[in-house]
């Protein structure tokens, strides 16, 4: 898996709550059994014209120019509700994005983002828009530079702190494959197994 | 030491404690279905990883598949045969238990479970889909996941998880007739927000709730998601081991009996401490509608449309901003402040893991008996489970959806969502028994309202929102 440890890139706002993960992406944009090919699907809903179509919509944050590259997305509080399609993560991921900043996210989706390289990042709203208003000064050239060893955004000049699991944070700086990671832990499971198997005799 | 529902079900599970900050916890059953679970399978089988006990593993044809009566691997959805095709053979090389589209037990995932009596209390079960929680009414701790934590689980039957906080909601009271579990749960995230129970696992108790059937606790669990919560949990009990007595998957003879005494165990203790508590009173609860595009947006039905400049002088700023508002009403087409009931709607929608089951079912026929879906209104019933729908044709509860102008489907998620095959027009009004009326959830632009299946029916009788209270036949009154 992709690691991650500092970043620093253009940081595009989508400013409101329960951004769910079917406009992250739809779910007539997942069209194979795959996690790749997602990218052209992000945010299918606001950023084309029309439904199904790709005609882009010059409104929408990803399409002007002044954010061209966004590889950070600001944004409301429970980022990622809805939906536990881990498709949301692959298309952020195909699209660029390593980062997402908000004030909390759904609970399945900031796992499904730990399991792939990209980095929920929790700040506080009051940070979040005090970190957009400064972006939208000049977008490419006002980039938060994320730190997860040391756990910070800077930005203008501020250096905004931010708390992660220690579990969360160890695997992205380092990249791990969770299911590797927790065969190591192979004998202890086993033992458990066996041991529920002789004790809750009617669940086997 | 005093502990609550949710800690004994942690504590029978912990394998280990604090790995990297998460506890690992052991998974007694896996469900997939053909959406999320075919690319689990595959990533599995390309990384030459094996499933470590296939026979706590079930699969089920659902997301995708059409529910016409005449369906095949085609689907309206193009290319929703790779998903059904890569399902099957994935289930097939790793020696999983399928419930394919043409076996008789075949239907929603979250309907089809509980009726084979895989889920039981006690046990943790997962899935790639965020509406797990459901089978938390049974006393299981059930909850969502991701395709990667799927595969993890498959592989290692365990899952590394950040231990939720605890949460208590308890209904209290009497629910009046006409009044439901939907209506309980979209009333509890339109006061406290989607966001109210992120972080916490939540125990739904008081009297509303043991006077629920199961199938009703079920509706409760289903909505859990969409208030943020890990999962929801009801404690079983006599009402939920006469569900599951001789169910095909339950537990059987000398079994059972070990079985019964350990869930007649599984209840917090009378003086265990919750994070947080929450109460709601159930004997002034009216029906809920939603009104905008998310649950949250949800207004009882004698309510009105909200005016978005009321949020700024609101004292609770963590709820939606006018910003918000005034976007969900723009999609909405609704005018602020007018009231709910009388919008005329174009469709109407029972079905999905939410309330698709037979009680749902029998609600809504009751108030359809004899009665015609007004002119110009599509109103459409796909039952949760092909078991569902043989139970209902066998009471003659199809006759009545068909007499009174609705369509009569075969199961399947349908159109709870837009995967690209069969959906709701553009802009179209649609009454729905569904989760979730997130925009273009449910078609192209399509303006979803949340309810309960008595609402949907009255609604679609009437062509317009309208109070359940007033079509209940003498039975329900």
């Amino acid at each position: 898996m992709e690691k991650f440890e500092q970043h620093e890139g253009v940081a595009a706002p989508i400013l409101r709550g329960n951004v769910d993960t079917d406009a992250i992406i739809p779910s007539r944009e997942m069209k194979r059994v795959s996690k790749l090919g997602l990218g052209e699907g992000l945010f299918a809903g606001w950023r084309y014209r029309e439904i199904g179509g790709r005609e882009v919509n010059p409104d929408f944050v990803l399409n002007r120019p002044e954010y061209a590259g966004a590889s950070i997305l600001l944004s409301g509080s429970n980022f990622g509700c809805g939906s536990s399609r881990e498709h949301a993560v692959w298309a952020l991921k195909e699209y660029g994005i390593r980062a997402v900043i908000a004030p909390s996210f759904g609970a399945i989706f900031a796992n499904n983002c730990i399991r792939n390289g990209l980095l929920p990042l929790e700040l506080a709203e009051q940070a979040i828009a005090a970190i957009a208003a400064w972006v939208a000064e000049a977008p490419q050239a006002n980039q938060p530079l994320i730190d997860l060893p040391g756990q910070s955004v800077e930005a203008n000049g501020q250096r905004y702190v931010f708390d992660i699991e220690a579990g969360a944070k160890r695997m992205l700086v380092e990249g791990l494959d969770a299911i590797a990671l927790t065969q190591t832990h192979w004998p202890v499971i086993e033992q458990f197994h066996e041991q529920r198997k002789h004790k809750y005799p009617w669940v086997y | 030491m005093a502990l609550t529902l949710f800690e004994k079900l942690w504590q029978e599970h912990l394998v280990e404690s604090s790995v990297d900050g998460d506890d690992l916890i052991y998974i007694d059953r896996i469900f997939l279905h053909e959406r999320t679970g075919s690319i689990a399978l595959s990533s599995l089988a390309a990384d030459g990883r094996k499933v470590f006990y296939p026979e706590h593993v079930f699969c089920v044809m659902d997301h995708i598949v059409d529910t016409y009566p005449d369906r095949t691997d085609d689907t309206t959805m193009p290319s929703g045969r790779d998903f059904i095709v890569a399902t099957r053979e994935g289930a097939r090389e790793a020696g999983l238990t399928l419930f394919d589209l043409d076996d008789p037990r075949q239907g929603i995932v979250h309907v089809v479970s509980p009726e084979q009596g895989i889920a039981q209390p006690g046990l943790t079960l997962v899935c790639p889909d965020s509406h797990t929680c459901t089978q938390g009414a049974l006393g299981a701790l059930a909850w969502g996941i991701g395709s990667s934590e799927a595969e993890h689980a498959l592989v290692t039957k365990t899952l590394r998880v950040k231990r939720p906080g605890t949460m208590r909601v308890r209904f209290e009271g009497e629910l009046a007739p006409g009044v439901t579990a939907k209506d309980m749960i979209l009333h509890l995230i339109g006061r406290y927000g989607a966001g109210g129970a992120s972080g916490y696992a939540m125990e739904f108790a008081g009297s509303a709730v043991e006077a629920l059937d199961i199938e009703g606790r079920m509706t409760l669990c289903n909505m859990a998601v969409e208030f943020s919560a890990f999962t929801g949990l009801v404690a079983p009990d006599s009402k939920t081991i006469e569900y599951l007595r001789g169910r095909p998957y339950a537990p059987q003879g000398e079994q059972w009996d070990l079985a019964e005494a350990h869930w007649r165990g599984l209840v917090s203790d009378p003086d265990a401490v919750f994070d947080k508590e929450l109460v709601i009173d159930c004997d002034t609860l009216e029906p809920q509608v939603t009104w905008g595009t998310s649950p949250q947006h949800t207004v009882a039905i004698s309510g009105s449309v909200p005016v978005p400049r009321d949020a700024d002088n609101a004292d609770d700023k963590s709820s939606a901003t006018r910003q918000e508002l005034e976007r969900a009403l723009q999609y909405i087409g609704l005018e602020q402040g007018v009231p709910l009931q009388g919008n005329a709607i174009d469709c109407a929608f029972i079905g999905s893991c939410t309330n698709a089951r037979i009680s749902d079912l029998r609600l809504a026929a009751a108030i359809l008996r004899g009665k015609q879906v007004k002119k110009g209104v599509r109103a459409i019933c796909v039952p949760g489970s092909m078991i569902v729908k043989a139970q209902a044709e066998a009471e003659g509860l199809d006759r009545i959806f068909t007499d009174a102008g609705f369509e009569w489907r075969s199961s399947g998620c349908s159109m709870c969502f837009y995967a690209g095959g069969e959906h709701f027009g553009e802009r179209e009004r649609v009454i729905s028994t569904t989760n979730r009326n997130f925009e273009s959830r449910q078609g192209p632009q399509t303006r979803t309202h949340l309810a309960s299946p008595a609402t949907v029916a009255a609604s679609a009788i009437a062509g317009a929102i309208v109070d359940p209270r007033g079509y209940l036949p003498e039975e329900y009154r």
